[in-house]
Parts: C-alpha cells; sequence; structure tokens
C-alpha cells in the first residue's frame, strides 16, 4: 500500500467517522470536520505536479486483489490522472466550504447522510482516475453512480428529487453493464490482462482484432451515457434537484467528466480506428449543439446551466475526437495543426470547471437568497447582489467565449481546432470536414445567447420584491468565498494561460497522446491572446454580434412553440420506457406465474428429464448391459414391491389423511433402501426428515379442502402421463448407463478422493459428515441460508398477511 | 372441552428426554461416526416437536422461551464466523482445522473447527424446522 493508494482510500475511511461527527458535536456543521481532508489530499496531489517544466514522470503501485484474475488495486498517476485528482480534490474543497454555508444545520437535517455520500463520491472518483485496472475502475465507476444518485434524492421527501434519482441511476448504471462488458471483451482481445498500461502498450495488436469494435461500442455506451451526451443527457436536467453543491461538484465539474476521463484514457488504445474518430466526433458535436440549443428555452436557472454543461460536455468529446485524428501523424513542433484538439480539449476541461462551478454556486446563492430559480421572476439583482454579480458576470463571460477570460482562450483553440480538422485529408475528411467548423460555429452563437440570458434575465431589467417570499440581500461571506476563488482562477487562467502550460496541460497530453514524442521530447504548448486576425476572430467576433441580435429578440421568439416545450421530447422515450418495462416485465411473469403448485412441478419436470434425455442423445451415452448384475436378494425386491404399491396408490386415494400416510410409507421404505445400501446418515436424514415431514402435513391439512373429483380433461391427463413417463424414464436410464459404463471403464469415482482424505486431510472418519463441514462447507453454508431464508418467508407469509387488494 | 392424555404425556416426558440426549450424541458423534449438525438437529426439533404436539403451545412456550429467528441469526452468524476465523492466518474461507489433545478423565480428544460450524448449522436447522411448524401451527384462520 503506497500513499497513492490512501488517497483513493482516505474518504472511505473519513466517511466511517461522520456520524460520530454528526451525533457527538451537533452543535457543530458536520462540514467542518470533513474540509480539511480535500483540502489535504488536494496539497499532496499538487506536489506531484512538475514545476520545473521537466515532464512527468508516472507513478505506479500495485497491490494484489485478485491475481488469479488479473485485478489488482493499482493506482496510476500520470498527467490525466493528476489533472483530474486536482479537479476532485480542488473542487472538493470549495464546495464543502461552500456547502457548510448551504445546508443549515437544522435539528432534523440528515447531514451525515450528506456528507457520507460526498465522501463516498469522492473516494470512488479518485478511484476511477487512479486505477490502472480496468476492473478496478469499473468498481469505482458503478459506485460514482450510486453515490450521486443517493445524492440527488438527498432530499428524498420530493417526488421529483426520487424521480431524478432513478433516472439518473438507471441510465448510468446500464450504460456502466454496457463498460463492463467491453472491459471484458478488451481483456480478451489483450491477451488477459486488465491493466490499461499494458493494452495501451499493445495497442498496435489491439486494434487489428475483429472484436475491437463492439468493445468500442460498448465501452463508449458507458462513457456517454456518465457524461450526459445526447441521445443520454436527459438524467443530468433532471439531477437538478440535488442541493446546489452537489450540481457544482457532481454534475458539473468532476462526475460527468468522467466519461471525459475515459475516453480520454482510452484514446491511445481506439484513437488508431477511423470509426472512434467519427463516433466521438459526431456524438460530441451533435450533443453541443443540442444542448445550447436546448438551454436557451429553459427558465430554471439550473436548467439552463444543465444544458450548458451537457453541451460543454459535448463540445470537450467533439474535441477528443478531433484530437485522436493526431494518432495517425507523426510529431512536428511547428506543426501543432494535429494536437491543438486535444490542447484545446484539456484546457478547456480546466476553464470549464472553474467558471461552470463559479456559476452553480452563484445560483445557488440566488436561490438561496431570494427562494426562487425561475428566470420570470428574477431580475434586477445587480444593485442588490453587487458581489455574486461580479463574479456571474467573470463566469458567464467566460461561459460566452469572451476576452480576457479563460473561456475565450478555449473557444478559440476550438474553433482552430475545428478549422485544423477540417483540413486533413484523412478520414473523407477532405468531403465531410466543413460542416465541422460551421456547426462548432451554431452552438457557440446558442452558448453566447444563454448566456447572455443568464445575465439579462437575473440581474438587469426591474427588481419586484412582491416575487420574493424572503427579504432579498447579498449573500453571507461564507457562501461566497468558494465562487470568489473560482471566479479569480477564471480571471487568472485567462491573464496567465502559460502557468497550467507545462504544469497540467503538457502532462496531459501527454498521457492522451503517448509515443508522439520521442523521450525526453514535449508538445509545444503556448497558449496566447492575440493571434492576428484571422479566421478564429472573426468567428468570434460573428458569435458576438449574432448572438447579441438574437438575445435582444429574445422576448418575441419566446412565444413559438419551440420555446413552450421546455422539457426534452427525449423524456418522453425514457417515461414511456420505464413504464413499458413494468408493463412487460409483469406480463411475462404472469405468463409462467399461474399460481397453481402442479404447473411448478411440471416446469420442473419437464426442465430436468428434457436436458437429462438431451444430453443423453447428444452423446449417445445410452447404454443397457444385463451381463453381469449382481444377484438381488429377496428381502430388497419385497422392500422395492411395496415401495411401488404405496406409490401407484397414491393418486387413486382421494382421502388426504390417508395419503399423508402413505407419502410417509413411501419415505420410510426409501430410508431401509439407504439402511440395506449401508448409507447410515442418510437413512437417519431420511427417518428424520419423514417424520417433520409428516407433521408439517398433518398441520396443514385441516387448511386444505376436499379432494374433489375434476372434470377429466384428456389433454391434461395424456400432458402429465406423458410427463410422469419421461421423468421415470430419464431417471432410470440414468442409473442403467451409469452402471453398465462404470463396468467396462475405469474411471475413478469420486468418492475414492473423499476415502482416502477425510482423515487425513479434516480429521473425520464420518466421509458424509467432513464432505458437510470441511470439503463442501461453503455448499451447506449456503444451503442454510437457504433455509433460513425460506422459514422466514414461510413467517412472513402467515404472519403478515396481505388484506384485500395489497400488493407486494 | 379438557382433555387429559395422562399416558402420552408420561410416555412423552420419558421419551424425549432420550431422543434430546440422542440428538446431542449425534452432534457430538457426527465427524466420526453417522450424526453431525444437521442430522442431530433435525432429531432435536423432533423431540421438541413431540413436546409441543402432547401439552400445549403456550405451556411450551413458557418452558422455551427462545425466539426461533434469533436462533437462526445466530446460527449462521457462528457458521460465517468460523469460517472467517481462517481468514486471519491466510487461508481461505471455511477452511478447518482439527488438532488431538490430551484431556483429564477423557483421554486424547480431538477438538475441530468444524464443531462450532457444525453448531451453527444444528441451530439453524432447530430453529428453521420449529419456526415453521409452529407459524402454521398457531395460523388460526
Amino acid at each position: 500500500m503506497s500513499l497513492l493508494h490512501f488517497v483513493v482510500l482516505a474518504p472511505f475511511i473519513m466517511a466511517i467517522f461522520m456520524p460520530f461527527f454528526y451525533y457527538k458535536f451537533r452543535s457543530v456543521h458536520t462540514g467542518w470536520f470533513l474540509l480539511p481532508l480535500p483540502l489535504i489530499l488536494f496539497i499532496y496531489i499538487a506536489t506531484y505536479i512538475p514545476i520545473n517544466g521537466g515532464g512527468l514522470e508516472p507513478v505506479e503501485h500495485t497491490v494484489p486483489w485478485v491475481p488469479s484474475l488479473g485485478i489488482n488495486f493499482s493506482v496510476y498517476l500520470d498527467g490525466l490522472s493528476l489533472l483530474f485528482g486536482l479537479l476532485i480534490t480542488g473542487i472538493g474543497t470549495l464546495v464543502v466550504l461552500y456547502s457548510i454555508f448551504y445546508i443549515k444545520n437544522k435539528v432534523d437535517e440528515p447531514l451525515n447522510n450528506f456528507y457520507v455520500y460526498l465522501l463516498m463520491f469522492m473516494g470512488a472518483m479518485l478511484g476511477v482516475v487512479f486505477s490502472d485496472n480496468l476492473i478496478v475502475l469499473y468498481v469505482f465507476w458503478e459506485l460514482t453512480s450510486l453515490s450521486s444518485a443517493l445524492l440527488i434524492a438527498y432530499w428524498f421527501h420530493k417526488e421529483k428529487s426520487r424521480y431524478g434519482a432513478q433516472k439518473s441511476m438507471l441510465i448510468t448504471v446500464s450504460g456502466g453493464f454496457a463498460m463492463l462488458a467491453g472491459f471484458s471483451l478488451l481483456y480478451v482481445i489483450a491477451g488477459s490482462t486488465f491493466s490499461i498500461r499494458e493494452i495501451i502498450a499493445q495497442a498496435d495488436v489491439v486494434v487489428q482484432d475483429p472484436l475491437i469494435l463492439p468493445a468500442m461500442l460498448l465501452i463508449l455506451l458507458g462513457a456517454f451515457t456518465k457524461s450526459a451526451q445526447f441521445p443520454f443527457h436527459i438524467w443530468l436536467p433532471d439531477a437538478m434537484e440535488a442541493p446546489t453543491p452537489v450540481s457544482a461538484y457532481l454534475h458539473s465539474a468532476t462526475m460527468v467528466k468522467a466519461g471525459i476521463y475515459l475516453v480520454a484514457r482510452m484514446t491511445p488504445v481506439f484513437g488508431l480506428t477511423v470509426e472512434w474518430f467519427w463516433i466521438v466526433l459526431i456524438f460530441g458535436l451533435v450533443t453541443l449543439t443540442w444542448g445550447s440549443i436546448s438551454a436557451v428555452r429553459q427558465t430554471d436557472l439550473k436548467g439552463i446551466l444543465a444544458f450548458s454543461t451537457v453541451s460543454q460536455l459535448g463540445l470537450i468529446m467533439s474535441l477528443l475526437g478531433m484530437g485522436s485524428a493526431a494518432l495517425h501523424f507523426d510529431y512536428v513542433e511547428t506543426e501543432a495543426i494535429y494536437y491543438t484538439a486535444i490542447m484545446a480539449a484539456v484546457f478547456h476541461l480546466i476553464n470549464h470547471a472553474t467558471f461552470k462551478g463559479a456559476l452553480f454556486m452563484v445560483v445557488g446563492i440566488i436561490d438561496h437568497e431570494t427562494g426562487t430559480r425561475d428566470v420570470r421572476k428574477l431580475g434586477g439583482l445587480m444593485a442588490i447582489m453587487p458581489i455574486t454579480f461580479t463574479v456571474s458576470l467573470i463566469g458567464l463571460a467566460a461561459m460566452a467565449g469572451l476576452p480576457p477570460f479563460n473561456g475565450f482562450l478555449s473557444k478559440e483553440l476550438f474553433f482552430t481546432a475545428s478549422l485544423n480538422v477540417a483540413s486533413l485529408d484523412i478520414f473523407n475528411l477532405e468531403t465531410l470536414g466543413f460542416f465541422i467548423p460551421v456547426v462548432a460555429w451554431i452552438a457557440s452563437v446558442f452558448t453566447f445567447v444563454y448566456s447572455m440570458m443568464i445575465f439579462t434575465r437575473t440581474f438587469t431589467g426591474e427588481f419586484k420584491p412582491e416575487n420574493y417570499k424572503e427579504d432579498v440581500h447579498e449573500a453571507p461571506i461564507g457562501l461566497l468565498i468558494s465562487p470568489i476563488i473560482l471566479a479569480s482562477l477564471v480571471i487568472i487562467f485567462g491573464l496567465f494561460p502559460n502557468i497550467l502550460a507545462y504544469t497540467l496541460i503538457e502532462p496531459t497530453m501527454q498521457s492522451i497522446l503517448p509515443g508522439l514524442t520521442s523521450v525526453g521530447e514535449q508538445f509545444y504548448v503556448n497558449i496566447y491572446h492575440w493571434h492576428g486576425i484571422n479566421t478564429e476572430l472573426l468567428m468570434t467576433i460573428a458569435v458576438v454580434l449574432i448572438g447579441l441580435a438574437i438575445a435582444l429578440n429574445l422576448k418575441k421568439w419566446q412565444e413559438s412553440y419551440f420555446f413552450q416545450r421546455e422539457r426534452d421530447p427525449l423524456n418522453a422515450v425514457y417515461d414511456l420506457g420505464l413504464d413499458q418495462l413494468v408493463v412487460q416485465a409483469q406480463n411475462v411473469t404472469n405468463m409462467q406465474m399461474t399460481g397453481r403448485l402442479r404447473d411448478y412441478l411440471l416446469y420442473m419436470a419437464v426442465f430436468i428429464s428434457g436436458i437429462m434425455l438431451w444430453t443423453f442423445f447428444r452423446y449417445d451415452a445410452f447404454a443397457i448391459d444385463f451381463s453381469n448384475e449382481l444377484a438381488v436378494p429377496f428381502y430388497v425386491i419385497l422392500v422395492v414391491a411395496a415401495l411401488l404399491a404405496s406409490t401407484l396408490a397414491l393418486p387413486f386415494i382421494s382421502h388426504r389423511i390417508t395419503n399423508i400416510v402413505l407419502l410417509g410409507v413411501v419415505g420410510f421404505l426409501i430410508a431401509l433402501l439407504f439402511v440395506i445400501f449401508r448409507a447410515p446418515d442418510l437413512a437417519l436424514t431420511q427417518l428424520l426428515v419423514e417424520t417433520v415431514m409428516v407433521v408439517l402435513f398433518l398441520l396443514t391439512y385441516r387448511h386444505l379442502p376436499e379432494i374433489t373429483k375434476e372434470a377429466k380433461n384428456i389433454w391434461s391427463t395424456s400432458m402429465k402421463a406423458i410427463v410422469s413417463a419421461a421423468v421415470g424414464g430419464a431417471v432410470i436410464l440414468t442409473g442403467l448407463s451409469v452402471h453398465a459404463l462404470n463396468q467396462g471403464t475405469d474411471i475413478t469415482p469420486i468418492s475414492d478422493y473423499f476415502i482416502e482424505n477425510s482423515k487425513t486431510l479434516a480429521g473425520g472418519y464420518n466421509m458424509v459428515n467432513v464432505i458437510l463441514v470441511d470439503f463442501r462447507g461453503l455448499d451447506t453454508l449456503l444451503e442454510v441460508l437457504v433455509l433460513a431464508i425460506a422459514a422466514l418467508g414461510v413467517v412472513t407469509l402467515i404472519k403478515h398477511k396481505m388484506k384485500e387488494g395489497e400488493d407486494v | 372441552m379438557k382433555t387429559n392424555f395422562l399416558m402420552f404425556h408420561t410416555i412423552t416426558r420419558i421419551v424425549s428426554f432420550i431422543v434430546l440426549s440422542f440428538s446431542i450424541y449425534l452432534f457430538f458423534a457426527g465427524h466420526n461416526a453417522p450424526g453431525g449438525g444437521f442430522i442431530g438437529g433435525l432429531m432435536m426439533a423432533g423431540a421438541l416437536i413431540l413436546l409441543y404436539v402432547s401439552f400445549d403451545i403456550d405451556k411450551i412456550k413458557k418452558v422455551i422461551p427462545f425466539d426461533y429467528t434469533t436462533i437462526i441469526g445466530w446460527g449462521l452468524l457462528i457458521a460465517i464466523l468460523t469460517g472467517l476465523n481462517s481468514l486471519l492466518f491466510g487461508d481461505a474461507f471455511l477452511t478447518q482445522y482439527f488438532e488431538y489433545y490430551q484431556v483429564p478423565i477423557m483421554g486424547e480428544v480431538e477438538l475441530t473447527t468444524a464443531l462450532p460450524f457444525d453448531l451453527g448449522i444444528y441451530m439453524v436447522v432447530v430453529a428453521v424446522a420449529l419456526l415453521t411448524i409452529l407459524s402454521i401451527a398457531e395460523d388460526v384462520s
């Protein structure tokens, strides 16, 4: 275990102590106890930043977990995981600080739950970005989905919270399952290894495999659901029911970027295929456009930000798609054309976390102070909340892509990358490439429009006190600290972007595009504002002009049909699917679950005899050999005859007590057979079980109706006769064939092993018991568990009877 | 109507003790002779059922004031803990150990970790059988 392992595990360990802090120090806000942890982790991870600009030496530590299956808890720190680790802990610190002031320490506020979930998320997310093993990554990945759902449903008394939590859970977890399947395929393709390092090392071979396409699609499904890419983005707007610190943390800065992380992590492998380029690029662009257009028609501030996040995630995704083309070229320092996209993606990832985090916190403040997030009610807050206003102005300007903020720089780089990629001469880009900059430009216009919309409708206009339940004033300083820090970062990164260049961006590019530069060589990263008058600048100017024109005329458009549909139309598909899932599942269940015991027995009998007979036919295993049978003693024949007689008599007796007694006779005769064949343990068990069973039968007897003559149905009667005959036939055939097979071959029976070893290995002479408690102890344990569950089921069914019309 | 089965009661008193002792014998004999937790448990359940049948359920409940649901839990817990025990020594889950000891009066005795495991099984079997039968018997409707 290295320190890096503890970085991942620390939040989980801390989570154990949260309830203690909550109950012991009830008057102190629980968040204060938690606050130091992400800060310390942030500082620790920050020590890995290469400050002298010499590149980052990756660190790897491995702890075996299930080595026989290739599953090891390996932590791996390179540029990409360093960047994400800093984001998770850095934004985490600010969010925890913010949440201390946002969620009040009321008597019935379950703060312990909140912080346990938050810590669980933090640990899981760190686990995702630091794991080198795909299975470990998957486990942490699902944990982030789980903790996200728990946090969305934190105010679970609200119906919408529960709906949003369920939706996010269903969508992200089903994507996660697909991803697990993809990982398994990758394991097969890459020759039994789950290590990302090793898979990347043999990427050239891996992409030749015919299974690479399904593996890629499945893994992308996981990434796209997590990162809210079209058409899976519908869960993100509904996730906004979570408390705002959660929205700022999970649903804009970190968790939704897990998909981005995975795509970036997998680029060295899948980026070598054409499909990857087109799929990631097109999904990214569609999401970018759809998100920005949908954002314009929202009326809830958090709704706007949610769709804006969707759109920005699409932007980063499309940049990663474009950037994968760089893997097809050799690195030349002067030709930044190929890798600009990756640089832009990494840079925008950082920028988005800063400005969107600030904006979410600001919206939280507005919600907190005014009691509403509806832009139709808000207005004129500029004078009342000056600090909040300043922070949001910075954030909005960065989001809209205006200089001198960091958003402008990454937006310019995005335009450059899209222009570059359109001019490449691979992948049919010479014919299809032109649409990429066009789409990018259109989406940017809408991004500008919704940024303007938040600005004008919240801060300008007329302040109407009658719209608010509370007395509106500036937020307390505690709430403002975190957004102010983030806004300062927006400005700092905007003015001095190159402090990030060789500390974070270049190492990250190295991990997304490994092997492009020779050893010791570095990508050339230099981000600056003024490039002269070029296409990108003209595009930005056009965005601003047209965006302004649209934003100023937005009032007129709001009457149109398009703006009346606030909810995403894709939600209808999801809702219908969910309803139908329940209905169809019920139909399928009702088809087989008739509620009649005889039907279930029929299923079992048909299945068992069917599979047995099929196996016999398949392997041509019929062998009947009477040649050297043993002489059967007379008393055995007598016992068997009695057994047969009592069994055959059963169907013809219509009196229940007689039936029960007769069944008991059958059981005792079988016990006698066990005695004859020298199986004392079996005989004892059989006798005791029979005794207990007869008592049970007699007890239930009074609940059963008289046996009535049923109307004879020739079909069902002959059906039952056939099935009974088949079961009997299959059993006899198996017995005879096994007997015949035993004669001619020298297969040693499995019992020999137990006979030899039960004394030496387990210290017991009674083989049956030794098998039960030692050799097959787990079987026994689980059988007993089944017994216990069955007994509890009986108790529940009898003691808690359902009333009329009640359902489970 | 008050009934009085004097013969039945008297015989039950004697027989149930014989069966109970035999059940305990079976449990301990299990490792080397026919018997064990499962059989012993069933035997115990049979003896107790005999008591419940011949006397009144309520009367026996006063004599055996255990909650069978809890016993199921304890039994499972004991079995699982014996299994976990081997993890401490770096062996696989449910590895059993045995050793021979010289005990005064009894002479050489084999002690194994399979015994507590079997005890867990024993408890679960007794409790499951009785819980099921009693719930059905008490179901008046």
